[in-house]
């Protein structure tokens, strides 16, 4: 098998064939770790889970390794490194509680909200179909 | 397809090549127009002196940017994203807001960058002012001034399109200054996520809130460069193509604008470069300028969503 690659956002899906119109197989989450098989276009597939295999944008990946709760040894480790990446590391969720403390006229609660903001793959496809939208083939 | 081992150098110049579709411009020229360095030198001389220190002057940016995870990225989007609601009211119509939401995460998935750490959102801004802005997370505004420039479907999914577009080109990114990111990164580099004493989080948000400003300033106040806005505007027109709009829809709202547009005014009149002049850059991309035919079915549920606002 080829490269090991981290999910590199929050969640993402595996899907059927190189395209966002491709039935979804599985949801990987931040850090994961997935073998690359093959690449089409903006596209990876990729082994996970044992034997299953499916198609992933490559946005969603990087090839340094993520580690969600780095050991004192990994953070001497991750400054020297380029192949190793430490989720949370840097501008995070502290730093944001921080900013807030000593800003409190900006308020977030709006931010939250925008963020609550989904569509489905069922609703997409349905805004899609009923626009008389083809699509070439999904991402390039 | 032959099964091929994706080294980090394929995989790196994957990722370049995703930036790039639909532009001529090659990864360097990119990064070297959003950051000024004039200052190398003016002489052909030092040609080959200038374009080595230039060599390693964009490979520290570069590394910068790529240093910046999408969970920065994130974690910054945010507060841009609080501070435009800060200044501007959201607009509280489900109607129009859940429409805006479905046209743009449908855009957002046929992009050059479909995947951010939490993914795209849209919101209306209550303000009559011809606005839109996008933060390097994903989070995009667009006020109501700015849906008045839109007479049709295509035209408001070439406006998402355009933000989209300064999304995947990490346009708000390469606003904050060479040096904050190099410093940023120096420090990030060397903390990790346990045990942050008191004095290496007082540092990190100042560079944070450093870094915002930057961002905020030419966003808000100051308007990304001409050659920003082309790239976003020839961006849109490649994703605008590829999902089964009508390119030409951007040149009709530009058309709209240009006529609403007050001179002077705080808004795209302070911070774009003129319609016309976007206009003309877009004729060669985009032929057959205003004679589409608005499909029925889009044309009737932008009018249902967005009836009122």
């Amino acid at each position: 098998m080829g490269e090991q690659l981290s999910v590199q956002v929050r969640d993402c899906q595996i899907r059927t064939k190189p395209s966002f119109l491709g039935a979804v197989i599985a949801t990987v989450h931040y850090g994961d770790r997935l073998s690359s098989v093959q690449t089409k276009d903006s596209w990876l597939e990729v082994s996970f889970g044992g034997s299953k295999q499916g198609w992933i944008h490559v946005s969603a990946l990087t090839d340094k390794e993520i580690t969600l709760h780095p050991s004192a040894q990994q953070v001497n480790q991750s400054a020297s490194s380029d192949e190793l990446a430490l989720a949370g590391k840097g501008f995070n969720k502290q730093v944001e509680e921080q900013f807030r403390r000593q800003n409190s006229q900006i308020n977030f609660t709006w931010v939250d909200k925008i963020e609550t903001y989904r569509d489905s793959q069922e609703e997409i496809e349905k805004f899609l179909k009923a626009g008389e939208l083809k699509p070439a083939g999904g991402a390039a | 397809m032959k099964e091929q081992r994706l080294s980090r150098r394929n995989f790196l110049a994957t990722g370049a090549r995703i930036g790039m579709t639909g532009l001529s411009l090659s990864a360097s020229s990119l990064l070297l127009q959003g950051f000024d360095f004039s200052d190398l030198g003016s002489t052909l001389q030092q040609a080959t002196k200038i374009a080595d220190s230039a060599t390693k002057s964009f490979n520290a940016v570069s590394k910068a940017l790529e240093d910046i995870t999408p969970e920065q990225e994130y974690y910054i989007g945010r507060t841009i994203g609080a501070i435009v609601l800060s200044k501007y009211k959201p607009y509280e119509q489900k109607a129009g807001n859940s429409y805006l939401n479905l046209l743009g995460q449908t855009l957002a998935r046929f992009s050059d960058l479909p995947e951010l750490f939490d993914g795209y959102h849209f919101q209306i801004l209550d303000s009559t002012e011809i606005n839109a802005f996008a933060t390097p997370s994903g989070l995009v505004f667009v006020t109501r001034g700015m849906l008045h420039c839109c007479a049709h479907e295509d035209a408001l999914a070439a406006v998402l399109a355009h933000e989209i577009g300064h999304v995947q080109l990490k346009h708000g990114l390469q606003s904050i200054e060479k040096d904050r990111i190099t410093k940023a990164t120096s420090i990030l580099a060397i903390e990790g996520t346990k045990n942050f004493a008191q004095s290496d989080i007082a540092n990190l948000t100042s560079t944070f809130e450093d870094s915002i400003n930057d961002i905020t300033s030419t966003m808000i106040n100051n308007g990304y460069s001409r050659s920003f806005e082309n790239e976003a505007d020839a961006a849109a027109v490649s994703l605008l193509k590829r999902v089964g709009y009508d390119p030409a829809g951007l040149i009709d709202m530009l058309q709209i604008m240009n006529k609403q547009l007050k001179p002077g005014g705080l808004d795209f009149a302070k911070t774009h470069p003129s319609p016309e002049s976007r206009i003309e850059s877009l004729e060669k991309l985009v032929s057959g300028a205003g004679a589409q035919v608005h499909q029925v079915a889009q044309q009737r549920r932008f009018q249902t969503a967005l009836q009122g606002v």
